[in-house]
């Protein structure tokens, strides 16, 4: 489980996370949508030390993240997460199975003759095969995302970040990212905290969704109720997403 | 802006650059204690860099020595009727002070560019903040391997432009300025001490901290997209061959001091 409580990030005198609190369960996939600039990155930045926030606490199974000091400590706090980034974020310098087993070595104690078979099996999971041996710049959009992903769950992490999974991707990769990240929460257990402006993804695979809205939350629910929810920012928002994927 | 602000806010820069890179430079320190060593990537960077930086180092130190030769020649032929201890000049100029810097010179905008852009690359689509998610840092995974390829790279490129330049030097000396074999590698050999060799070795190894520190700064702290990279890419070049030259006179100075001339 992951308690945020009071979590404030300032940047040039702009308070971009405004003291915001949520408790995300476990095997929950929980949803932060919101338009561009709300703090969204910045909140998932921050709950796996990329970005230092100013003060408030980000509590991961009882420990609170924010109090490791040590960058051994702040390392062993990231062994727990997966991180699926917005341009996949792969070494073009390494393969495709280099990329996909790269964190096992500094993560886990696997030996590593099994990397390839690893390899192997999280690229089977997301969906592709025989493409061990290619380079990254030989792949596609959508086939760079689902290598990442697979890379996310090497070392089998406990939660996932996924930072606007279906940003950049056309209507067909997008909807297997979309029900990668259903399949990824239900086979594997994984808690998913997912960012993104995009309504349909939000509204398809959340438990709960929280509307991020300059800084602060404005609204923490399931999907059917922020269909039908009353705060006019939030209506806005779905209103005008639908309009423009019109 | 009025220049009182401009001042300050040029002074704000300034240590703010330099407040980064000590920090950079004592996280490389502390990896290199506190993280095993990735010896294939330290192996991958040196040849990479040796290699790069081969062939533009074979051409400046070759033409470097030939011209050393020819005018040195010329001069001592106009004032003395004979070319006199070119072998000497060439020798001294090469092994103290131009193959040193000329090949730091080279190896900056030719590996210092390159190790630049791939860094800023990787931190401008997220591939540094991969690396920490990953479970390592870019110190380890990044720096180090980059600091001990310039450090081993660098004094070996500079042994060999010294032989390259001094063999040019005897390339126009024997076909143009007909000195005999014999009389140009005495005039190096009978003058020539350990010392001065030394004089220039030693440099080396301080350009290649400079180059490694440079190049893996700005990489680091590129922003901006692909022009944020461009720039980046081109400020390393520009402060690495000021700060070489800059170090290469403050070295000098303190290597005569303390003897080694």
């Amino acid at each position: 489980m992951i308690e945020v409580k009071n979590l404030t990030k300032i940047y040039d005198s702009k308070k971009v996370l405004n003291d915001i609190s949520v408790d995300i369960e476990n095997g929950e996939i929980f949803t932060i949508m919101g338009p561009s600039g709300t703090g969204k990155s910045t909140f998932i930045k921050s709950v796996i030390r990329l970005i230092e926030p100013e003060s408030g606490s980000i509590i991961v199974d009882g420990k609170d993240i924010l109090k490791a000091k040590s960058e051994f400590e702040i390392q062993n706090v990231r062994k727990n997460f997966g991180y699926l980034f917005q341009e996949g974020a792969l070494f073009d310098s390494l393969n495709v199975w280099e990329n996909v087993t790269f964190g096992l070595k500094y993560l886990t104690d696997i030996p590593k003759e099994k990397y390839i078979r690893i390899a192997k099996d999280k690229l089977k999971l997301v969906g592709l095969e025989n493409i061990e041996y290619k380079k990254i710049n030989e792949l596609s959009g959508g086939m760079k995302k689902r290598v990442a992903l697979a890379r996310a769950i090497a070392h089998n992490p406990k939660y996932i970040l996924y930072d606007e999974p279906t940003t950049g991707l056309d209507p067909i990769s997008s909807d297997i990212i979309i029900n990668l990240i259903k399949e990824m929460a239900e086979k594997l257990k994984i808690t998913s905290i997912v960012v993104t402006h995009d309504v349909k993804l939000a509204l398809t695979i959340s438990t709960r969704i929280g509307m991020l809205f300059n800084g602060k939350f404005i609204e923490v629910n399931t999907p059917e109720k922020i269909k039908e929810s009353s705060i006019k920012e939030v209506k806005d928002f779905i209103e005008t997403s639908f309009i423009e994927s019109k | 802006m009025n220049p009182i602000s401009r001042l300050g806010e040029i002074s704000i820069k300034i240590a703010l650059h330099l407040g980064r890179t000590f920090f950079m430079v004592k996280n490389v320190l502390f990896w290199l204690f506190h993280s095993k060593l990735e010896k294939n990537e330290i192996f991958k960077q040196t040849v990479r860099i040796g290699v790069d930086s081969l062939g533009v180092t074979t051409l400046t130190s070759l033409f470097t020595g030939m011209v050393l030769a020819l005018q040195s020649g010329y001069t001592s032929k106009n004032l003395f009727n004979e070319p006199l201890y070119v072998g000497t000049v060439v020798g001294f100029s090469l092994v103290k002070e131009l193959a040193p810097v000329l090949t730091a010179i080279v190896v900056s905008g030719r590996a210092g560019s390159s190790v630049t852009a791939e860094i800023g690359t990787m931190a401008v689509t997220e591939q540094i903040d991969a690396l920490y998610t990953l479970g390592t840092n870019p110190s380890t995974y990044l720096l180090i391997p980059r600091y001990f390829a310039f450090i081993i790279a660098l004094p070996i490129l500079t042994v060999f432009a010294n032989i390259v330049g001094i063999f040019g030097g005897f390339l126009v000396s024997s076909i143009k300025l007909s000195i005999p074999s014999s009389v140009y590698f005495d005039d190096i050999l009978q003058f020539m001490e350990v010392k001065n060799f030394m004089h220039g070795f030693i440099k080396t190894f301080f350009f290649a901290f400079t180059i490694a520190t440079v190049s893996c700064y700005k990489g680091l702290y590129t922003e901006g997209g692909a022009e944020g990279v461009g720039r980046a890419t081109t400020n390393s070049v520009v402060l690495s061959m000021i700060l070489i030259l800059a170090i290469d006179y403050f070295v000098s100075s303190f290597l005569v001091l303390i003897g080694i001339t």
